[in-house]
């Protein structure tokens, strides 16, 4: 039996220890890994944790992620809870198993420390490997920072695991601005985070050897089609309000609420900026600044980013005149994704209010108090313009001459 | 199988491979157990074989090689008599002819159309060089 780890009330974790703390109280069965920076730590914590005595489960070292993933997907196909963590090219590389994992419908926890995806080749924080993994048919939780990613990962195998929900959940934080920032981290003890998260309960275990089943199955033009939409279906309709139960449940046990979207001071705002991850916080402190200064601003913080959360965005967003879309990844071609699920969220709601899109940030650029209040300004001329006063997709902080399209 | 709608499925595209739970399988014979209509046990699949293998029981010491090393259990034994082969489920690979031991062999490969009755009447005789 593994030993139980005393902890603080509050303990100076950073993003990754505070992955690795939830994931050793969650108990899990499996975690197969194959370290990347900056998610290593995860890995690296929970191997530590395990040759201390503080894991039961097994650690199996494996030649890629790839393997990673398909050993996680085997491990869940048997019947156990399963995790592991990765970030840019081995989330890429990752990619194809993931959808092995969602269709397959196994609640695997991924733990993705977001970070830049190559060529050129950077270590550092930015969406691109977020954005990736978006139409894999995971769930997908932000955190905002190191307390956000110790909850989210609780959180996330509540819903993963719930007999209704069955999908595989992705918990993103940003890449060194969380995962490497050391912050006082509010801990359950191992006896209340693992009851809050509860026994694993296998549901039609490949080894169970009274009623075996057979997962990865092939089907073709006639089968197919119904496999996906029932996938779709269940992550549409049944997702969401086991998430609700779920975040009133850890809202109940600590005190701190969580909501699909975070609405930062936008009931009576003129202004919103819609973010992921640290920019969230940065944007929060930056509206308090401006408000001080009278200004009508406010901020929408993505906390579930699929199932993307349209009514509930809709409606916190439904009294603002202009919404400025940060986006921190290469749109590749197009605008970014925020941009277009925010405008596809906003245009039959009743609210039309100036939507525009800022590229930033990427490859771990500095998103500054300065842009973000120059943002603000951008959406205060727009709410007061009634239309747009700049392009509809503008680079931030980028050096050379001003880069905007559309 | 009927064609189902998308919400008449198990989440997963999981198939079960039994219609009921079972016990004692390992004891349990192929035909006695119950197969669900999703299992490949109840469907043709050797449909894409273009040689077959042969079976001549004058010449079978009924060793099981070839029911040990046939990749997907179509040799057919009973009380460790070999007894054939199972032609909806043998993909013509071959492997049970190339670890039968005898000599002459007791299982050879013949092009699919070929009469079994033909096939057996031109079986090879003992190779008198081989020891």
């Amino acid at each position: 039996m593994a030993d139980k780890m005393d902890l603080l009330d509050v303990e100076v974790w950073d993003g990754n220890m505070a992955a690795s703390q939830a994931m050793r109280q969650a108990q899990i069965d499996v975690v197969a890994a194959y370290p990347i920076t900056p998610s290593t730590p995860v890995v690296e914590n929970y191997g530590m944790f395990e040759a201390n005595g503080y894991i039961d489960g097994v650690f199996v070292m494996v030649e890629s992620e790839h393997a990673a993933m398909s050993a996680c997907i085997g491990a869940a196909a048997a019947g156990g809870r399963v995790a592991t963590a990765t970030s840019s090219q081995g989330f890429a590389l990752m990619v194809e198993t993931l959808y092995q994992a969602s269709g397959m419908r196994l609640p695997i926890i991924l733990n993705v420390v977001n970070r830049a995806l190559a060529a050129p080749l950077n270590v550092n924080g930015d969406h691109s490997d977020m954005y990736l993994g978006r139409d894999s048919g995971w769930i997908q939780f932000n955190a905002y920072n190191a307390q956000d990613a110790y909850d989210l990962n609780l959180i996330a195998f509540k819903v993963a695991e719930d007999h209704k929900v069955r999908l595989p959940a992705m918990i993103h934080q940003d890449g060194f601005m969380t995962s490497h920032t050391a912050e006082g981290v509010h801990t359950l003890s191992d006896e209340t985070a693992y009851k809050f998260i509860g026994d694993y309960k296998p549901m039609n275990a490949m080894l169970d050897f009274e009623k075996p089943a057979t997962y990865g199955v092939q089907t073709e033009e006639d089968w197919h089609f119904e496999h996906k939409s029932r996938q779709h279906n269940d992550l549409m309709t049944k997702v969401n309000p086991v998430i609700q139960e779920v975040f009133d449940a850890f809202e109940k046990e600590t005190g701190r609420k969580f909501d699909f979207v975070t609405n930062h001071k936008l009931d009576d705002a003129d202004v919103a900026i819609v973010a992921m991850g640290t920019t969230v916080d940065t944007a929060m402190m930056v509206a308090d600044q401006l408000r001080a200064e009278g200004k009508k601003v406010g901020v929408l913080g993505l906390r579930v980013i699929r199932p993307f959360p349209f009514e509930k965005l809709a409606a916190a967003l439904s009294n603002v005149k202009a919404v400025c879309c940060m986006d921190r990844s290469a749109p590749g071609g197009t605008v970014g994704m925020l941009y277009n699920e925010i405008c596809g969220a906003m245009y039959n709601s009743g609210n039309h209010p100036v939507i525009t899109g800022y590229v930033y940030g990427l490859g771990g650029r500095d998103m500054t108090v300065e842009y973000l209040k120059g943002i603000f300004a951008d959406g205060q001329a727009n709410a007061d313009a009634g239309k747009a006063t700049t392009s509809l997709q503008q680079f931030i902080g980028v050096r050379g001459p001003k880069l905007s399209f559309l | 199988m009927a064609n189902k709608g998308w919400d008449e499925f198990d989440a997963g595209a999981i198939l079960f491979t039994f219609n009921e739970k079972v016990d004692n399988i390992a004891t349990t014979l192929a035909e006695d157990r119950p197969y669900s209509p999703s299992s490949s046990f109840t469907a043709s699949v050797g449909d894409w074989r273009i040689e077959k293998p042969i079976f001549n029981k004058d010449y079978c010491i009924d060793c099981q090689f070839c029911w040990i090393y046939c990749p997907d259990v179509s040799i057919i034994a009973r009380d460790k008599k070999m007894i054939g082969i199972d032609f909806d489920h043998c993909k013509g690979c071959g492997i049970c002819v190339e670890v039968c031991p005898t000599n002459p062999k007791s299982l050879l490969m013949f092009t699919e159309h070929l009469d079994d009755d033909a096939c057996l009447a031109g079986w090879p005789e003992k190779d008198e060089k081989e020891k």
